[in-house]
């Protein structure tokens, strides 16, 4: 009587669909993945009760914002797109200080009324110009 | 004469690795998903030329403010006096907090302003104003 060898079940996992799995839970996170990433204007608040610096007026240059969106630079009518060209020539004219940053300081007043959306491209414009100390004054009640 | 038979160059390219690249690639995306938790308020951000990209995507908490006056926290609308209090304790967990201020662009800059009021009660004080490229 012939005996046959019993043949021995493979003990192995397949693994040549592998690949297939992975690409597949690949393909799931590319397409859910929302790299969006998070845009805008960054600013710091001043600290509450922090000590108040004395500064000489003549390095401010004040910016008023009315309800209507008209805007106000060291008491002269200006058009929003104007502020970057004018606040380039008033860095120059006061220079630098010893850590090459604008010694000119840009206050921004709003009303209370005042459109955010005017008062982001009014700050969008001062940014432009390279100023980098910029304070906002709280509206009038 | 004698012909040497040439030696043919393996044309396949090695696919035992295979596995290993996707998976590592597959690893990368599951570590960097973030899956959204919340909408927020429906609102339209104004657009500057000046808008940066803010690193650091968990250091962000979020404030929306839309035009009729509502705020928002966490999908919660949060009264403007809450609002320290809320991100008092945000801030207490995570120091490094930056506030991302998602404000409608026709919202009036008296609630923009108390927003700003709360955020340095709570010494919240870096903050970004959400716009978009223009």
């Amino acid at each position: 009587m012939l005996i046959g060898k019993k043949k021995k079940p493979a003990a192995e996992i397949p693994s040549s669909s592998l690949a297939d799995i992975a690409f597949l839970l690949l393909i799931f996170f590319l397409v859910t993945t929302t790299i969006d990433m998070d845009k805008g204007i960054n600013l710091t608040l001043p600290e509450k009760g922090g000590e108040q610096v004395k500064i000489k007026k003549g390095n401010i240059a004040n910016l008023l914002i009315n309800a209507a969106g008209q805007v106000l630079l060291d008491n002269e009518p200006i058009s929003v797109e104007q502020i970057r060209e004018v606040l380039r020539q008033k860095i120059g004219e006061k220079g630098y200080d010893n850590q090459g940053k604008p010694i000119l300081i840009v206050s921004i007043k709003t009303a209370r009324e005042t459109d955010y959306d005017t008062y982001i491209q009014v700050l969008d414009q001062v940014k432009l110009a390279g100023v980098t100390k910029i304070s906002i004054a709280e509206p009038e009640r | 004469m004698k012909f040497t038979k040439k030696e043919k160059v393996s044309s396949s390219i090695p696919t035992a690795s295979l596995p290993d690249i996707i998976f590592m690639l597959l690893i990368f995306f599951m570590v960097s998903t973030v899956f959204k938790e919340f909408r927020g308020l429906p609102i339209l951000t104004p657009a500057a030329r000046s808008t940066e990209k803010v690193e650091a995507k968990r250091n962000i908490a979020y404030v929306w403010a839309d035009k009729n006056n509502r705020i928002s926290i966490d999908d919660k609308i949060v009264p403007i006096n809450a609002v320290s209090h809320v991100i008092g304790e945000k801030f207490a967990v995570n120091r490094r907090l930056i506030i991302s201020l998602k404000i409608d662009k026709e919202t009036k800059m008296g609630l923009v302003s108390d927003i700003q009021e709360q955020l340095r009660d709570a010494y919240a004080l870096r903050v970004n104003y959400s716009t978009r490229f223009k």
